[in-house]
């Protein structure tokens, strides 16, 4: 289903009550279950005995509809882009992007592929990125924490800097997309 | 006044229950998984984000009102049981129907999630509707045999009756007066809490998670509250079918949470049935089961 219209512009919210809620939101983050390089295999031990991500309320959604989170797990292709601004964008708000890997810092050993992106946070608004190539899950969790402290303070933004500077994602993004076809914002 | 007090303290009390009792059943499968697994409040907490997340995929007037019939249809089972013998506020409306309309309203819940999930048009989730109708049709023959073996060899279908011909001592409650019955309700109480064996409906590794796919923040948060609700709701009818009802609070609760760790922990250790072998199962052995009481009380 696609929609037409732009987003709105989210407004500020303050309080004790969003406190609450930045709690609630920090304290169950649901991962949309899409791996777009490598780094999808170091995310499956994060669900067994020995890494267990359940207990800090982590859990895996089979549809973005559900989730809060995107992990952009390593390389991004430029064919994937167009999916995965898809998938982001059909996230409910408020959601967060946990980038994983050298690829989507500077493109690490792909940085002068022909079909790699080079830097993720031109296209989409990274959160948190986690270094290394690939990443351990002990390097994953201490992402997720680290977007957990951030999300607590208020400070994990990303989405609503997408929507106020649509304009410019779309600009980078349709440079990489040249056979564009998708809406304004799709949910 | 009190009765109206009665029922949303009862509403209120069956969600946290339901939602405590889900949290702890996601601690009791992970400690089983050699696994920490989450704070128990997780499902609370869970709720409480979903709630407050944005809602803007809707598809239509059924999507909308699915997460709705389901409540209702918890609600209205949760107010037809007596809770606790002897407390007469806590028996709400359970003068309003026996316990064929129990039944039937059981179903009504589920049929308006199924209507809701077939309006999302998601490919997955009208396979898990069509799935879960079929079981249903399946486990719902079992069960009513059972529930008609116990209501004709007590010769009555009124719930308080039912749970008031029990109190007699743990030797008079059905389980142990009708066990073949007892065995065909309790085995289809397992597909009725979607548990393993008979979890086709949600199987995530074929369906991902089935009905509610489409579904997203408040629907989803007021369909966990529907589960919740419900999962009490059927918890209550049958400790007051075949485990003598409660005479007090205390007992109401060790009663539904022993009665809810069953298909918690048969669901942590066995595989998954494909949709015939299950259909297959529910058709003969706890139709079989039920029916061998029947036939006793009947001759």
């Amino acid at each position: 289903m696609y929609c037409n219209q732009r987003p709105e512009k989210p407004g500020v919210k303050k309080g004790m009550l969003e406190k609450i809620n930045n709690m609630a939101r920090a304290n169950s983050l649901w991962v949309t279950a899409y791996g777009t390089g490598c780094g999808a295999i170091e995310l499956r031990p994060l669900g067994t005995s020995r890494f267990d991500m359940e207990r800090f309320g982590i859990a895996m959604r089979p549809t973005p509809r559900q989730a809060d989170v995107l992990i952009i797990s390593g390389y991004l292709a430029t064919k994937t882009l167009k999916r995965v601004i898809r998938v982001y964008e059909q996230i409910q708000d408020p959601k967060y992007i946990i980038a994983l890997g050298s690829c989507t810092i500077n493109g690490g050993m792909y940085f002068d592929s022909y079909n790699t992106l080079n830097v993720l946070d031109k296209y989409l608004p990274v959160d948190v990125y986690v270094m290394g190539c690939m990443p351990r899950p002990e390097a994953v969790i201490d992402g997720f924490s680290l977007l957990m402290q951030k999300i607590k303070d208020g400070r994990a933004q990303g989405w609503k800097h997408y929507k106020e500077n649509l304009d410019y994602y779309r600009e980078n993004q349709k440079k990489i997309i040249t056979d564009w076809d998708l809406p304004d914002y799709n949910w | 006044m009190g009765n109206i007090v009665s029922i949303v303290l009862t509403i209120l009390g069956a969600l946290s229950w339901g939602l405590l009792l889900g949290g702890i059943s996601r601690t009791v499968t992970a400690r089983i998984h050699g696994r920490m697994g989450p704070r128990v409040t997780q499902n609370f907490i869970d709720m409480w984000k979903l709630f407050k997340k944005t809602s803007s995929i809707h598809h239509g007037g059924m999507f909308w009102m699915a997460p709705m019939f389901r409540i209702t249809g918890a609600i209205c089972v949760l107010l037809m049981v007596p809770l606790v013998i002897g407390n007469s506020i806590t028996y709400n409306m359970s003068f309003a129907g026996d316990i064929f309309l129990v039944i039937y309203i059981m179903f009504f819940g589920c049929l308006g999630m199924a209507l809701g999930a077939g309006n999302s048009g998601h490919p997955y989730a009208v396979i898990a509707v069509s799935r879960g109708l079929a079981q249903m049709s399946s486990y719902e023959l079992s069960f009513s045999i059972a529930v008609v073996a116990i209501a004709v060899g007590l010769k009555t279908f009124r719930i308080e009756g039912i749970v008031e011909a029990q109190q007699a001592g743990i030797l008079s409650w059905n389980i142990f007066r009708f066990p073949f019955a007892s065995a065909g309700a309790l085995i289809a109480f397992l597909p009725m809490q979607m548990a393993y064996p008979f979890g086709i409906v949600l199987a995530p590794q074929e369906i991902p998670i089935g009905p509610p796919t489409e579904y997203s923040s408040r629907f989803l948060s007021f369909m966990f509250s529907g589960r919740a609700l419900f999962g009490t709701a059927k918890l209550i009818l049958f400790v007051s079918l075949l485990f003598g009802g409660a005479s007090n609070w205390i007992s109401l609760l060790v009663k539904t949470f022993l009665l809810y760790m069953y298909p918690v922990v048969v669901s942590s250790v066995f595989p998954r049935f494909r949709t015939e072998q299950s259909i297959r199962f529910l058709w003969f052995v706890p139709t079989s089961l039920a029916l061998v009481d029947l036939i006793r009380v009947m001759l």
